[in-house]
């Protein structure tokens, strides 16, 4: 039973398959980035199908990388959420509320950019979510607004968890939240180091895994992989390319 | 201070000899009692600590910017590497969070495989923070006893799975490997043999009058400020807060087992230490209920040879030994992901050491970076 549904791992000692070495290195050529070409063995899990994968990988286009639709039939997507809490902050801020919903029993709101920080601290006072867990951003190149601010609150009260979310543009500020959670600090830090997302009111916004001089934003998704600052590997370690 | 320095006769009316020497002291990132390359900058006033700043990322790799480069199977050993002595807690902590985004489960069988691996690491982990913890205060007998017992646990691992430290346990979905014959006996009887050795342990230390001095009142933090700081597991449990994902918001079946949260009062060094004893045999409990109870079945959940999520986002947390391990994963429907961000435990909790040790003694510093029992590969990721 093992066997039929192992996504790149190699064979089990004592069920080895002959199928089963296949698609272990079939799922290889994903690697490049972006690939999102193996399109070969839809959910139906059936090892035979995977002979007629190797064709497709040197297809790959190099660009459009992201599918807009999954080929799955009944693709399971955000529902809105509803709730006294979203009825509520619906009422106070209106359209500046732009979704509640509720994804795989997870509930978040998408809201606009001016009303983030005022939002929180009414979460965190009137709802008692007195815990920050989290503070990150994902990066989408081609949008407008290119990040996502997405902050994870959780309430030891009520023991409920809910995301914010709100878009933010290149260059644009955003008010930090560490007045309300110290522990935003790092957590800004960090996305401030790896996106360039700059906190308005921060204590002490600079670097905080990355070296200080380092330039550019490792989690941007312009930003190769293998990418560094070249200058600055020169200079502070000595060596051509840390490549 | 230095010698080649005298303070001149004049000053001393206005000055007294400390406060004319503020002294900033570099400790790290080469330093046995950091744990790994953390580097502190500490400013002291003689002995006492004035403010201190921690400088990490000497071990960032860049994991986050990998798991977008790679597909979620392929992502799977590499979450091992970052809280490598717990490295079967971050492997189930990743793998749920893509079940999650797949919406399947694993099944019973592997669920009860995946609680009896994770707390036998859980030990595993507490024994190792023990040993070294110890002896960076001065006690060099506990870091024998424990790691002479944590090699129980890492045999089961080996035999299991064939690796010790990261040892890329599970599969998405559910488990690689069937348990081996007699893994259920085996574990038992490391239950049996490891209960009385916590009582070692204690003996060693809870009574211990140079152990008490060293950690009673040292370190302390109040639960609204591990609160504020977002600081979680043991730390936050030992300042009064009963708090634990696997009964707030339990996964992976732990809301099928009988345990008690362990808490403490003081929110000091001594509190903390008794929690995570405390947590051990607590673990011991779970262990002994899971081995068991083992349904038969599949090991494996229906899930396609190419994981392709669809899009949508999730973050899934699981309680580590060292606090809420979270993973937010966004899918794009492809086969890697979008984007996945791992908020560590450690990196969370580290940032209250300025807190716990402000006022305290320089030599209180370790003891408090002990006692907060960080991993540095998990904190720069």
């Amino acid at each position: 039973m093992p066997e039929e549904s192992n996504p790149g791992v190699p064979p089990q000692p004592e069920a080895a398959k002959p199928a089963e070495t296949a698609p272990a290195e079939e799922t290889k050529p994903a690697v490049t980035p972006l690939s999102a070409e193996v399109k070969a063995a839809p959910p139906p899990a059936a090892a035979p199908a995977v002979p007629a994968k190797p064709a497709t990988p040197p297809a790959a286009s190099p660009a459009a990388p992201k599918p807009a639709v999954s080929p799955k039939p009944a693709t399971p997507a955000p529902a809105p959420w509803d709730s006294e809490l979203v009825t509520r902050l619906k009422a106070h801020y209106g359209s500046a509320i732009q979704e509640a919903l509720t994804y795989a029993g997870q509930n978040y709101f998408v809201v606009e950019k001016g009303i983030v920080r005022e939002l929180l601290e009414r979460l965190r006072d009137d709802d008692k979510f007195d815990y920050c867990v989290d503070v990150t951003a994902v990066h989408y190149p081609k949008r407008e607004k290119a990040f996502d601010l997405i902050y994870v609150l959780y309430s030891f009260p009520n023991n409920v968890r809910i995301r914010i979310k709100t878009q933010v543009a290149d260059g644009e500020k955003v008010p930090s939240v560490v007045a309300l959670w110290p522990t935003a600090n790092w957590l800004e830090r960090e996305v401030y180091d790896m996106f360039g997302i700059q906190f308005e009111g921060h204590p002490d916004l600079k670097r905080i895994l990355m070296p200080d001089g380092w330039k550019g934003f490792p989690l941007r998704k312009d930003y190769g992989i293998t990418q560094q600052d070249k200058e600055w590997v020169q200079i502070n370690v000595g060596i051509e390319s840390a490549q | 201070m230095s010698p080649t320095n005298p303070i001149p006769a004049f000053d001393l009316k206005e000055k007294t000899y400390l406060d004319s020497n503020e002294l900033i002291i570099n400790m790290g990132p080469q330093h046995p009692a950091t744990h790994g390359v953390l580097r502190v900058i500490l400013k002291l006033d003689g002995e006492k600590v004035l403010g201190l700043e921690c400088v990490i990322g000497y071990l960032h790799r860049g994991v986050e910017k990998i798991a977008e480069n790679r597909t979620y199977a392929m992502f799977n050993p590499y979450v091992d590497r970052m809280d490598y002595v717990a490295a079967v807690s971050n492997g189930l902590g990743y793998c749920e969070a893509v079940e999650k985004l797949l919406h399947t489960e694993a099944p019973p069988r592997a669920k009860y495989i995946r609680v009896i691996l994770t707390e036998l690491n859980r030990i595993a982990s507490h024994q190792l923070w023990l040993g070294t913890h110890a002896l960076d205060i001065g006690a060099l007998t506990p870091l024998f006893y424990t790691f002479r017992d944590r090699e129980e646990i890492l045999k089961i691992y080996e035999k299991y799975c064939g690796a010790r430290l990261t040892t890329h346990a599970f599969r998405i979905g559910g488990l690689q490997y069937e348990a081996y014959d007699g893994f259920q006996k085996e574990v038992k009887a490391f239950c049996d043999f490891f209960e009385p050795k916590i009582d070692e342990y204690e003996e060693l230390l809870t009574t211990n009058r140079i152990w008490i001095d060293r950690t009673r009142g040292v370190g302390t933090i109040s639960a609204k400020d591990c609160i504020a700081l977002g600081v979680t597991g043991p730390v936050l449990r030992a300042s009064g807060v009963k708090w634990d994902l696997r009964k707030a918001q339990p996964y992976c079946g732990y809301q099928e087992f009988d345990f008690e949260i362990p808490t403490g009062e003081n929110g000091d060094t001594y509190d903390r230490y008794l929690v995570r004893m405390a947590e051990m045999r607590q673990s011991l409990r779970i262990l002994r209920q899971a081995v068991d109870r083992v349904p038969d079945g599949p090991i494996m959940a229906k899930i396609p040879k190419v994981l392709k999520p669809p899009s949508g986002e999730v973050y899934h947390s699981i309680e580590a030994p060292k606090g809420e391990l979270g993973y937010f994963i966004v899918s794009d429907g492809s086969t890697q992901p979008y984007r996945i961000r791992v908020r560590p435990p450690s990196f969370v909790n580290l940032q209250a050491l300025e807190l716990m040790v402000r006022g305290q003694l320089v030599a209180d510093v370790i003891a408090v970076i002990g006692t907060l029992d960080i991993v540095l590969g998990e904190i720069d990721r």
